[in-house]
Formats: C-alpha cells, sequence, structure tokens
C-alpha cells in the first residue's frame, strides 16, 4: 500500500521545521568550540580548542563570509567581478596602515578601513559598470590589477611591498594579541561570519534582493519594468564591496599583517573557485565552499609535504605537489560534473532517485497490467 | 631624442607582444563569448616548449619557436574538444572552467621545472643592438613586432579572404544566424581556439626573447593587460587589438620611463578607465576586424 500524498507531504514539512533550526544550532556548537578539547584527528592537527586548530577554523570561517559576499554580486546579481580582492586588501591595508601611519587606535582604523573599501568601490563600480556582462569582469579585474601592482610597488615606503607590513600590537586592544587570546579573534570571526550572512540574507529578502534576481534573470526586462539596472547592481557592488573591507579587517587581526597576497588576482579566483565549489546562488553554499577550500588549501599543503608524496613517481609526485594543481583540477571538475555545486547536490541525488522510483513503479505497473 | 626612439621601439615591442595574446582572446571571445583564462596558460604552455626544446633538446631557436607553438596550437585544440565543447550550452561554465585550467597549468608547470626564472635561449644573431637615428635599440623588439605584423597580417588575410574566415566573422556577429544556416560553428570554434592557441604560444617564445627568461607566472601577468587591450579594442575586432595593443604598450613604456617606476601600470588602466567614461560601450573601433 503506497504512502498517501498527504501523510507525505505532512512528515517531510514537520522534518522541514525541525531542519530549519540546524543553523542556530551550529552556531552555538561554533560559539562553544574554543572551550572544547575535543581531538579532530584527520580534520585537525590539535584538539578543537587548541590555538593552532581556533586559527584555521578562524580563517575558514573569514573566507566562508568572504565567499558568502562575493556571491552576493555573481550568485545573487549576476555579476562576474574579478576584482574583489581589491577590496579585501583595501580593507586590510587603509586598516593596518591608519593605525601605523595616522596612529588611530583600532577601532577608528578598521572604520577607515570598511569605508574605504565601500568609497573605492563606489569610485571603482561607478565606471565598470558602464559596460556589461564579460566587460564588466574584464575591468574590475583590470582595476583589481593596478591595486596590487601599487601594494606591490610601495608607494613612499606605505604598503611595504613584498614584505607587507606588520599589524601594531601597541595599536590594538590587548585582548586581541598574543596567542592565548585566539579565542577572541576566533569569536571576532565567527561574528564577522554572522554579520555577512545576515546582510546578505536580509538585503536579498528586500526589495531591492528582487530587483537583483531579476537583473541576474534578466537585465532587459528590468529596464523595461522602468528601472535602472546600474543603481541596483552599484548598490550590490558597494555593499559586497564593504563587506569584503570588514573581512580584511578581521584578516589583519588573525595574521596580524597586511602581505600583497591579498590584493592579488589569485585571492579573487579563490573566492571564485570557493563559490562555485559550494553553490553560486545558493543560501549556504558559498559559506561551506569557503570553509572547505580553505581547509583543503592548508590540508594540501600539508599533503603536498608530506613523505607519501615524496616517495611516490615523479609522475604523481609533481602534480600532487602542487595544492594550486589539484584545487584547479578539482574546480574544473566540480563545474563539468557538479553544477550547482556542492549545495546542489541532495536536490540532484533526491531528483536522480525519484527518477529511478519512477522508472521502477512504472516497470512494476507494466508488468500488471501484461499479467 | 634617442630615449624617445628607444622608448618608441621597445613600447611597440611590449605592444606586439600584447596583441599576440590578445587577438587570439578577441577572436575566441567575440566568436564564443568565452573569456579565455586559460589563454595565458596558453602563453606559458609555448614558453616552456620553446625553451625545453631550445635548452633541453638543443634545437636551433627557430626549430624551437616551431615546436613551442606547435604544443601551443595541441594544448588549445585539446582544451575545446575536451572542456570547452562539453559545455557549449552554459557560457558562465565554460570561463569557469578555463579559470580552473588557468590556474592548474602554471602550477603543474612550476611544479616540473621549479618557480624561478629560467634564462632563455638567445641565438646570436637576435641578442646584440642595431642603431637607429642614434638610438641603440635591441634587435629583439624589432623581431617582435615583425612577428606581430605578420600575424595581424595574416589574420585579416584568413578573416578576410577565406571561407572559413567568412563563417568566424559571421558567427562573431550573429552565432545563432550562422547555426541557423547550417553552418557547424563548433567546428569554427576549435579552429579559433587552435588559432588563438597558436598565436598566444608564439607569443610566449617572443615574450621569453623580450624578457630574457621564462617563469610560470609569466602568462598570467601577461594576460590581464592583454585583457585591458580587448576591452579598449572593442571585443572581438583583431584591428581594435592591434591599435589597443600599440597605445597600452607606448603608454606603459613613456609612463614608466618619465613618471616612477610602476606609473605605467598605472596608467594604463586609467586609459582604460577614461575610454570606458568617454565610450562606454564600443571601445576604440567597436568593430569586427
Amino acid at each position: 500500500m503506497p504512502r498517501t500524498g498527504e501523510s507525505f507531504a505532512e512528515s517531510s514539512t514537520g522534518r522541514r521545521r525541525a531542519l530549519r533550526w540546524w543553523p542556530i544550532a551550529l552556531l552555538i556548537l561554533l560559539l562553544v568550540a574554543p572551550y572544547s578539547a575535543l581531538p579532530i584527528p584527520g580534520v585537525l592537527d590539535g584538539p578543537l580548542g587548541s590555538p593552532g586548530s581556533l586559527q584555521l577554523i578562524a580563517l575558514c570561517l573569514v573566507y566562508g563570509a568572504l565567499a558568502s559576499g562575493y556571491d552576493l554580486l555573481l550568485g545573487r546579481t549576476g555579476l562576474l567581478s574579478f576584482g574583489h580582492a581589491l577590496y579585501f586588501a583595501t580593507g586590510l591595508y587603509v586598516t593596518d596602515l591608519a593605525m601605523l601611519e595616522l596612529r588611530l587606535p583600532f577601532a577608528a582604523a578598521a572604520l577607515c578601513g570598511v569605508a574605504g573599501s565601500a568609497l573605492l568601490a563606489l569610485l571603482l563600480g561607478s565606471v565598470s559598470l558602464r559596460v556589461t556582462g564579460i566587460g564588466f569582469s574584464m575591468v574590475t579585474l583590470a582595476f583589481a590589477q593596478a591595486g596590487s601592482i601599487l601594494v606591490q610597488r610601495n608607494p613612499a615606503g606605505l604598503t611595504g611591498g613584498e614584505e607587507g607590513r606588520a599589524a601594531p600590537a601597541d595599536r590594538l586592544p590587548s585582548a586581541l594579541v598574543g596567542i592565548e587570546n585566539t579565542p577572541n579573534l576566533y569569536w571576532i570571526a565567527l561574528a564577522y561570519l554572522v554579520l555577512t550572512i545576515t546582510v546578505i540574507h536580509w538585503a536579498a529578502r528586500s526589495p531591492v534582493g528582487r530587483v537583483w534576481t531579476g537583473i541576474r534573470e534578466n537585465e532587459r526586462r528590468v529596464e523595461v519594468l522602468g528601472l535602472r539596472p546600474y543603481g541596483f547592481k552599484l548598490l550590490a557592488f558597494v555593499l559586497a564591496s564593504g563587506l569584503a573591507g570588514a573581512g580584511g579587517v578581521v584578516y589583519l587581526l588573525l595574521t596580524g599583517g597586511a602581505t600583497p597576497q591579498a590584493a592579488s588576482s589569485d585571492t579573487t579566483l579563490s573566492l571564485l573557485v570557493m563559490v562555485v565549489l559550494g553553490g553560486s546562488g545558493s543560501r549556504w553554499g558559498p559559506l561551506l565552499g569557503g570553509v572547505l577550500y580553505t581547509w583543503a588549501s592548508h590540508r594540501l599543503g600539508d599533503l603536498a609535504n608530506s613523505t607519501a608524496v615524496a616517495d611516490l613517481p615523479a609522475v604523481l609526485r609533481v602534480p600532487l605537489s602542487q595544492p594550486l594543481f589539484l584545487l584547479g583540477s578539482l574546480f574544473v571538475a566540480v563545474v563539468y560534473l557538479l553544477p550547482g555545486g556542492l549545495a546542489g547536490l541532495p536536490a540532484r541525488l533526491r531528483g536522480r532517485v525519484r527518477r529511478v522510483a519512477r522508472s521502477l513503479t512504472d516497470a512494476a505497473a507494466d508488468a500488471r497490467t501484461r499479467t | 631624442m634617442n630615449t624617445v626612439i628607444l622608448l618608441v621601439c621597445t613600447g611597440l615591442g611590449l605592444g606586439a607582444l600584447y596583441f599576440l595574446v590578445a587577438s587570439g582572446l578577441s577572436l575566441i571571445f567575440g566568436l564564443m563569448d568565452v573569456l579565455n583564462f586559460a589563454h595565458g596558460a596558453l602563453l606559458s604552455v609555448g614558453a616552456y616548449g620553446t625553451w625545453w626544446a631550445g635548452t633541453q633538446v638543443g634545437m636551433g631557436f627557430w626549430w624551437a619557436v616551431g615546436f613551442g607553438t606547435a604544443v601551443g596550437t595541441v594544448a588549445a585544440v585539446l582544451l575545446e574538444l575536451l572542456l570547452i565543447r562539453p559545455l557549449y550550452q552554459r557560457p558562465r561554465d565554460q570561463i569557469l572552467a578555463t579559470v580552473g585550467v588557468g590556474l592548474a597549468i602554471p602550477a603543474l608547470l612550476m611544479g616540473v621545472w621549479g618557480a624561478d626564472a629560467r634564462p632563455f635561449p638567445q641565438p646570436a644573431a637576435l641578442a646584440g643592438t642595431v642603431r637607429m637615428l642614434g638610438a641603440i635599440v635591441p634587435v629583439n623588439r624589432f623581431v617582435l613586432i615583425g612577428a606581430a605584423g605578420l600575424v595581424l597580417l595574416g589574420l585579416r588575410l584568413f578573416l578576410g579572404r577565406t571561407r572559413y574566415g567568412l563563417v568566424v566573422r559571421a558567427g562573431v556577429e550573429d552565432r545563432a544566424m550562422v547555426t541557423a544556416l547550417g553552418i557547424d560553428v563548433r567546428r569554427a570554434f576549435t579552429l579559433v581556439f587552435a588559432l588563438g592557441g597558436a598565436v598566444a604560444a608564439l607569443g610566449g617564445a617572443l615574450s621569453g626573447l623580450y624578457f630574457g627568461s621564462v617563469h610560470p607566472g609569466q602568462g598570467t601577468s601577461l594576460l590581464i593587460f592583454a585583457f585591458v587591450v580587448v576591452v579598449m579594442g572593442g571585443m572581438g575586432s583583431v584591428t581594435g587589438a592591434a591599435v589597443a595593443s600599440v597605445a597600452v604598450g607606448l603608454v606603459q613604456q613613456f609612463a614608466n620611463y618619465y613618471t616612477a617606476a610602476g606609473l605605467g601600470d598605472l596608467s594604463v588602466v586609467v586609459l582604460l578607465a577614461v575610454l570606458l567614461l568617454v565610450r562606454p560601450h564600443r571601445g576604440l573601433t567597436g568593430r569586427l576586424a
């Protein structure tokens, strides 16, 4: 006797209602993580609450938030920006320089960093959004590259060139300095993540968010409705960049300094890989992708240096010892085999199961009619 | 005056390099709507192919350049057949796949030959300098300019005089219409990818000549200026790419010399921004070839 559609729907809504609380549960687990000495072998080197593990998790959370912010452009508004690293690096460098050169206290410097990112985004976004489609991607890339070059050239000794500049310990609140305060930094990273996710979800559900979705689906139709997409796109660009700037501030605290790698196009490409890996445009996909990518790129570095890899024949050893090769190949595989990313995986599996089930019932019905 | 002549020659040489990267990029983009992020990787493949044939195998320089170009062409065809073609219905995923390849190939090159720059074989005939109107100019600048000129001429003849060129030009204008007429645009895609790969690989071989060395990230850093050139030239236009390459190369050299080093790279981006503000939708030419 097959289950009626009604009872099936009822039990599934009940489960869905229970599942709605999982982010809260996960957040509570993440909040208490520093108090735990739980070892997670294979995933983390030390116990959960050790400074090393907390540092890695905090980095994963920051990149998860950055990827979610980047997806505000890519997945929700349909803007493929190749220059997001610029705004992340602006938050990072402006905050650091405001403390070092202007001798501002940390809070004021952090405000400068976020405001600087948003202002730069307003300026450059208003120029790059004059071209649409792939032209926009290339122009953002060009601006970001200019920023990256500027940082590396070390103008007036400000950015420190290749070396970057360390954050001044005397300007930071004492609760944020030193290895014993890693839990505080971890909580800041978590707070940044919660802030980003909240802002994004709130913005995406607002009327403006609906226009963003409209622009993503069909920009021409939005124009026909009498709205100018330009302003909405610029708003998304500035908001995402401001969030990236805030990420730069948290990153500065976590790593204790600003280095030019943050401004490089590799950073933007990594964000892109994270978003696509997790599932662009989905609610939790970019976060998941950011966390997994960051964790994987750290663990892949360990793998590359491990003796197991060193003993392999050269044909296998050379590709395996290059984390970027592995990540690049993984990315191609995800694009090719898993459109929709990891977040789309459950739906795909469900669809496949349903198809198989349907063909089975069809076959059974077929057999019945024949007998 | 001597300095100006030297700067012009060097700027034109650099512009020639940009053109070699950008022309293929522009054609691929114009025809397929694919922004090929692996184009820089193809350039690196060509550069390393030439370096390997020239120093490890011991081929003569021109044979080595031919070898490097061939390797780049094969790599481009494989890329198109294996990765781009299966994603035919998903243009954005095509771009993303090339991003992955663009990350993986330089990493692989780095794994095999190390991250350090490798000195590039310079044949004696090209290593010297010539006096021109009082300025002492390295010969390899003229080799680059000559090669870019030949490529421009060849591409224009191909696009303007051959049947395939006609298909490609028509495809750039309106892909749907060409398909509706029963012409297999996909064969033109592979052809354009092969051509783009060949020219990029040649650019890679000659970039080794220009910089005197090759390193894994060379292609990627040139690619970004090639993007600027493609946008400025009007996407899909080979002639536009040529004009923009010359402009970018000259501006960069002059600004680098007369202001602080590094400002040349920035001034290129400023040039791009100004162009976008003045002519947002058309680039320099806004026309094909």
